[in-house]
Order: C-alpha cells, then sequence, then structure tokens
C-alpha cells in the first residue's frame, strides 16, 4: 500500500443559515481553502470524492453532479459516498484509498450539509410501511440509548452537562466554529428545555450549514507540500445490521471491532497512551463517555469518569473534541469530515488557539445511522 | 492507467433480479437477498470470507433517507462487516471495490445495487438533479433532457430517426434471449415510427422502461483469482470521468467523458467482441459507440441494454454484468462495459473485462 498524507485542510465558517453563499459557493469556501493550504490549484487534482448525509437534507438529488462545474470536477473522476451520519469519514476513507491503492497522487475530498435548505427533522421521520416511526428525528432515536448508558453505567446526571459545557469552551477557541457560546455553565445547560430525557436542547448539536476539505496525497507530492503533513496510519470502517436482536447499541461491535482494527494497522496497544487527541462524534453530550468505552480509552461502564476527571478537556491527558466537536458545529455530511481534518490539524500543528500541544498521534471518529455505521482514521506527524 | 497498478481483479460471479414494471409485493432488502445469495454462492466464496461489500442505490427513488441502511439487512452484517456507499449507480460502487482490492490486503469483495423507479415519477424525480438553482425550478424532466440532445444529434447529421428505431427494435429483439429483460420482443422499424412522438423527436420506443430491480457481483483479486476454477472475467482497465453540468458548457452530440474513459481503460488496447453500453436513450447509443470508438462488427448490448431493462443505479452495474457473462461463458474474449450517471450523460464509466488476466500495464 502506498504512504497517503493530508496536505491541506479547510473549512468554512459554520453557522445556522448560510444564506451568503449557494451549495457551490459552499463548498467552494471549504475546497479553495484546502487548495491554498496545500499550494495547489484545481487543475493539479486527479480526482474529486464528495461526501454527504441523504439528499432530502438540501432537496438535490445526487448533488455530485451539480457540483462538479465548482469543484473543477470536469473531465476527472468524481464519486459521491453516503453512508449515514458516518459519511464524513468514509468520503475521507475512500479519498485517501484512491492514493494508497496508487489510482491517483493528489485527491481533493469534499463533505458538506446545508441543513438550512430544508428541515433535518422531517427527513428523519418519515413513516415507513412495517416500522415503528423514528419520530422528532435522531434525539428520540438515542435517548433511549443513553438512558440505557446511565443506567448500566451509574453515571452521575450531570456528565453530560460537563461534556456540554467542555466542548462550548473549546468551540470559542475555534475560529470556525457555528456556536460560540461565551456564556456556557452548567447551570445554563442544567435550566435549558429537556428535549428527549434525558437530552436538553444544551446537550444537544446545532444544525449547522458547512463544509470541509482535504487535499490527500502520495509521498512525492506530500514532499513538495508548503506545510508539514498529516500521514495517514490507518484507516478502518465497519458495518452492522439494523434489524438485529444481537446488537448492542449502547456500545455497539461495530464500533468495537473498528477502532480493534485501526489499532492494529496504526500498532496501537494502549491507545489512551500512545494517542494524543481525539476527535469523536458526539451529537449529543452523552456520547462522549459512551464513546471513550467503546473506542477502547476507558473500561466498560467507566467512561464518564474521564469527563468528570478532566482527562477529555483541553490540558487533561487525552484531549476530545478540542475544535468543540459535533455539538458546537454540526453540517451532518461534514461533521465526520471534521473530526477527521481536526485530528489532522492537530498533528500538523496547525489547529491554532485549540491546538493541543505536542500532538503527535490523532484519532478522528464518525459513526451514522443508529450506531451501525462507523469510519475511523489515525494520523500521524511522522511519516510511517 | 495513471500509474502502474500491482492486482489483477476479476469478477467471479453475478446475479440479477428479472426487472419489473413494479415490485409490489417485496421491500429492498427482499429484492436483494435472492440476488446477493445466488451471487455469493454463484462465487464459491464463503459469505464471511467476504473483504469488502459496497453497494450503490439513491434515496430519491425510494423516497426515504438512508435507504441503503435498510438494504444492508440483505447482506447478513454479523459479525460487523467493511461495508461503504455510493449515492450513484452500482457501477460506481464497483470502481470502489476495485480500488479497495489494489490495496492489497483483501481478495474479494460484494457489490450490490438496487433501485426502484415505480415508486415516484420518475421523469420529475430526476429533475431534481439538476442545479438547484436555475436549471431545477423549471422542472425539465429527464425525457425532455434526453430530446435536447437526440435533437441536437439529429440536426449534426450522425442520427436519423430511423437509425434510432433500428436501435430500438434490435435491442428488444436481442432481449428475447434474455430472461431478466422487461420489455423484449420483435418489432418492425416502420411501425415504430409511424408511432406519435412522445417528446419530439423521441418517441415511446426511444425511451427505457422504468424499471425496478436489483443486482450483485462479487469480485476476487491476485492469488485468489489465478486459483478459481472457473472462467473468470477479468477487469483489465476501468476508469470513470464527469462533465460539467451545466447543459449549455457541453456539446451534447459528444461524450469526451466516455471517450476519456476508454482511454485510461485501454479499450483500444485490443479487438472488442462485445460491448455493453448504458444507453438508456436509443440515440445515446450512436453517441457512446462513437466516444467508445467500438467499430461495426462489435456485437453492442445482446442483453438488450438499458431499453430492454432500466432500473435505476442498478443499470450501469448491470452491463457490467452481462459483459463479464459473455466472458464467463465463453462467448466472448474481450468485452467493454459502460455505465451513465446524470442528465445527458454527464458522467461515465468504462470498463475492458477479458479472459486472461494480463492487465494492460
Amino acid at each position: 500500500m502506498n504512504r497517503c498524507a493530508v496536505i491541506g485542510i479547510g473549512q468554512t465558517k459554520h453557522a445556522s443559515k448560510r444564506d451568503d453563499v449557494s451549495l457551490a459557493g459552499l463548498v467552494r469556501e471549504a475546497a479553495g481553502r484546502a487548495l491554498e493550504d496545500a499550494g495547489l490549484r484545481y487543475a493539479d487534482i486527479d480526482a474529486v470524492v464528495l461526501g454527504k448525509a441523504p439528499d432530502m437534507f438540501e432537496g438535490v438529488m445526487m448533488p455530485e453532479l451539480y457540483l462538479a462545474d465548482a469543484l473543477g470536477a470536469a473531465g476527472k473522476p468524481m464519486l459521491r459516498v453516503h453512508t449515514a451520519g458516518s459519511v464524513g469519514g468514509s468520503t475521507a476513507i475512500v479519498a485517501a484509498g484512491l492514493v494508497r491503492s496508487g489510482v491517483h497522487r493528489r485527491v481533493l475530498t469534499v463533505a458538506f450539509e446545508k441543513q438550512s435548505e430544508s428541515d433535518a427533522m422531517w427527513a428523519l421521520s418519515p413513516r415507513y410501511p412495517f416500522q415503528p416511526p423514528l419520530l422528532a428525528g435522531a434525539g428520540g432515536y438515542f435517548a433511549p440509548l443513553i438512558r440505557a448508558y446511565i443506567r448500566r453505567s451509574g453515571a452521575p446526571a450531570e456528565v453530560g452537562m460537563q461534556v456540554a459545557v467542555k466542548d462550548r469552551r473549546h468551540a470559542l477557541a475555534n475560529p470556525y466554529a457555528h456556536l460560540h457560546l461565551a456564556d456556557i455553565s452548567l447551570e445554563a445547560v442544567r435550566a435549558s428545555p429537556m428535549l428527549w430525557d434525558p437530552i436538553r436542547y444544551l446537550e444537544t448539536c446545532p444544525s449547522s450549514d458547512g463544509a470541509c476539505a482535504m487535499v490527500l496525497a502520495d509521498e512525492d507530492a506530500a514532499a513538495r507540500a508548503p506545510a508539514p503533513p498529516a500521514w495517514v496510519r490507518a484507516t478502518a470502517m465497519r458495518s452492522e445490521p439494523t434489524m438485529f436482536a444481537g446488537r448492542d447499541q449502547v456500545n455497539p461491535r461495530a464500533g468495537r471491532d473498528c477502532a480493534a482494527e485501526l489499532y492494529r494497522q496504526a500498532g496501537i496497544t494502549d491507545p489512551r497512551r500512545e494517542i494524543d487527541v481525539a476527535e469523536i462524534y458526539v451529537p449529543f453530550s452523552w456520547f462522549e463517555p459512551m464513546w471513550m468505552e467503546n473506542l477502547g480509552f476507558s473500561p466498560e461502564n467507566e467512561g464518564w469518569k474521564m469527563t468528570v476527571e478532566g482527562v477529555t478537556a483541553l490540558g487533561g491527558a487525552l484531549p476530545v473534541n478540542p475544535s468543540g466537536g459535533v455539538l458546537s458545529t454540526n453540517p451532518i455530511g461534514a461533521s465526520g469530515m471534521l473530526r477527521f481534518a481536526e485530528a489532522a490539524l492537530q498533528v500538523r500543528g496547525r489547529a491554532g488557539a485549540h491546538q493541543v500541544e505536542g500532538a503527535r498521534v490523532a484519532l478522528g471518529h464518525a459513526y451514522g445511522g443508529g450506531s451501525q455505521f462507523f469510519a475511523m482514521w489515525i494520523v500521524g506527524s511522522e511519516r510511517p | 492507467m495513471l500509474r502502474p497498478l500491482t492486482r489483477d481483479v476479476a469478477i467471479v460471479s453475478f446475479a440479477e433480479m428479472p426487472a419489473v414494471r413494479r415490485e409490489w409485493e417485496r421491500d429492498e432488502v427482499e429484492m436483494l437477498v435472492p440476488v446477493i445469495t445466488e451471487a455469493i454462492e454463484g462465487s464459491g466464496i464463503g459469505r464471511k470470507e467476504i473483504g469488502f461489500t459496497v453497494s450503490g442505490s439513491s434515496d430519491f427513488l425510494t423516497g426515504r433517507p438512508f435507504s441503503f441502511v435498510i438494504a444492508l439487512d440483505a447482506v447478513g452484517a454479523w459479525p460487523p462487516i467493511e461495508e461503504s456507499h455510493v449515492e450513484m449507480d452500482g457501477a460506481f460502487a464497483l470502481y470502489e471495490a476495485w480500488v479497495r482490492l489494489q490495496h492489497g490486503d483483501i481478495d474479494t469483495a460484494l457489490v450490490y445495487a438496487f433501485g426502484r423507479s415505480s415508486l415516484g415519477e420518475v421523469r420529475d424525480v430526476l429533475a431534481m438533479q439538476l442545479d438547484p438553482y436555475y436549471v431545477a425550478p423549471l422542472w425539465p424532466d429527464s425525457i425532455s433532457l434526453a430530446a435536447l440532445q437526440a435533437r441536437a444529434l439529429l440536426d449534426s447529421g450522425r442520427a436519423t430517426e430511423h437509425a434510432m428505431a433500428e436501435i430500438a427494435a434490435r435491442s428488444r429483439s436481442r432481449a428475447r434471449s434474455n430472461p431478466n429483460a422487461q420489455v423484449a420482443g420483435a418489432f418492425d422499424v416502420d411501425a415504430l415510427l409511424a408511432e406519435p412522438y412522445l417528446v419530439s423527436p423521441l418517441r415511446r420506443h426511444d425511451c427505457p422502461p422504468i424499471s425496478d430491480g436489483a443486482c450483485a457481483m462479487v469480485l476476487v483479486a491476485g492469488d485468489r483469482a489465478r486459483r478459481a476454477k472457473t472462467q473468470l472475467a477479468w477487469i483489465r482497465g476501468i476508469d470513470h470521468r464527469i462533465e460539467p453540468h451545466a447543459l449549455g458548457a457541453r456539446d451534447l452530440t459528444r461524450s469526451p467523458s466516455t471517450a476519456l474513459a476508454a482511454e485510461r481503460a485501454g479499450v483500444s488496447a485490443g479487438a472488442v467482441d462485445v460491448a455493453e453500453i448504458h444507453a438508456p436513450f436509443t440515440h445515446q447509443e450512436i453517441i457512446l459507440r462513437d466516444a467508445l470508438g467500438l467499430g461495426p462488427d462489435v456485437d453492442v448490448n445482446p442483453s438488450g441494454g438499458a431499453l430492454a431493462a432500466n432500473p435505476l443505479m442498478v443499470a450501469g452495474l448491470t452491463r457490467v454484468g452481462a459483459a463479464a457473462r459473455k466472458i464467463m461463458d465463453g462467448s466472448a474474449r474481450r468485452a467493454v462495459a459502460h455505465a451513465t450517471s446524470g442528465p445527458c450523460l454527464q458522467q461515465n464509466l468504462v470498463a475492458v473485462l477479458a479472459a486472461e488476466p494480463e492487465a494492460v500495464r
């Protein structure tokens, strides 16, 4: 397998409504910044891989067709990935695959969502024959899983609120983040309306317009890049069935298997010690402790202790979501790629005010569906 | 190919559901279970040995988000599997699988596709693929856009309505030997030409049927493929290219993306016995034949092509499967398969299949 590196990263300013740009303008804002970071132009790119969540979020069927012009894809191969909420991660993995296989040398990968064009709650809540209605979107689906986690682990009720405060404080150091809640506090979270017990309004991700882009390159192209690259050390995807009684939706096997494969590829035996920073897909606050366990950073039922002890805060032993994470920015289709890109920014030393000092190995994580779909990568500052 | 590749990849099995105008009784999982089972059993590879699974479909056909999520239940993804999905025709999922197999750490892949065009007004649904600001609000339906392209081709002098009717008659006549075809029979060209226009200059026979369908394919690579005891269809080259979306920025009578993909896939490196071309409209076969550089002696669309069955998101992968079958049954040594996506042939994939593994380096 050929080596692959991230040599360019760009993202938009995320907001609930980017009505100053079209869909094309949104993706170009991110793609242009990624190319600038890589010191390249559209003409230097061999192929484009686009990812986004359901097309109904904007009401454009297969929008990669329309976006081909804006992304300079004419005359090139263009792929469109869709793997539910994990799509931003799996899109980056498909793009990295084009480089690692030796098919292409420089690939532009872009993920976006412009949620203000439609209504995600509506798009996520259709009625299907012979299936119970999902009702009220993703929160309604995940709240029972969170309750099950709290019951299993005996975690104190405040843990979710602490995650919500921590990630919003992190976001204050990230100029691209959607939410900048300067006066966030435990009291404010506690006082916010209960949406899906136990998920309060301030423990929920926002609905964002935004895009993220990366330029992935082979070793030769990485050597010519103007800024230090982030080397892709491992990638993994795992999926499990939706209708299967043997699933543990609180601590899904697909996530555990995906992490195990990732660590195997990267030669990591003690993730808590060997990984310096993690960008994890946490759309509802309680998913931080849940994923800490699923990813093997903590023994089962003890992930919440990492939050309580401050391990996952900037300055802690394993900062989680220094960018502010999905709780601060959620253009759904791009949210996974933002995790992957933020991980890469950290090991490149280019994360600005939310940089984790001395970060050399970082994890990017995304999940989707009803926790059936996982995509992860590990990037490092040193060439593997 | 842009760069030297290290691994030979072959199609070992292919299965498809007979296309129907409207699948009333089965949902996507029930449509897929038989074809996935048939493809896996036909491959001689155990279900748990599949290294990578990837599918193609579109939520806008089903009218629900995440339609591929439930479809995955047809695979039996337990223990969890390495899996991905493209919101495209299954032929592009095949491309992703081929790239994945180049990595060298796995030897087998399952590719599948499903599409139910019957659940909505597909002519109008496809209008949602267009530029959402300047074109889609005008609701140009897919047949009207194809008609614009056909008119341009007729005006260029490279096609006649008679030649288009001949393509329809030939395709549906060939489809009589394809048990999975939806529209097959003997049609008289003059009688076809006596029919009224549907959208001038297209008559009903120039257009594809509305189809529901599903298909699945298993790939093997490297030594594992070389040890196979059956005739495989080796993928000697595969490439895809996209064109600008803006219709006014393109010469609709040409398909430069097909020509470029064909060049990259190595179509001209040897004689072509059979070509399966994804041309939903009769005039598009003329454009694509030109772009692929196929001579008059090439047997085009012995399956009947998309004019005999056109389940959206499936029909492209089906072309590859149909071409592979010709290699696997020994009736062809070298075949070309083509898949298209988007309005007026915006995006095109070309694969070269052969009975021998030596790749074009």
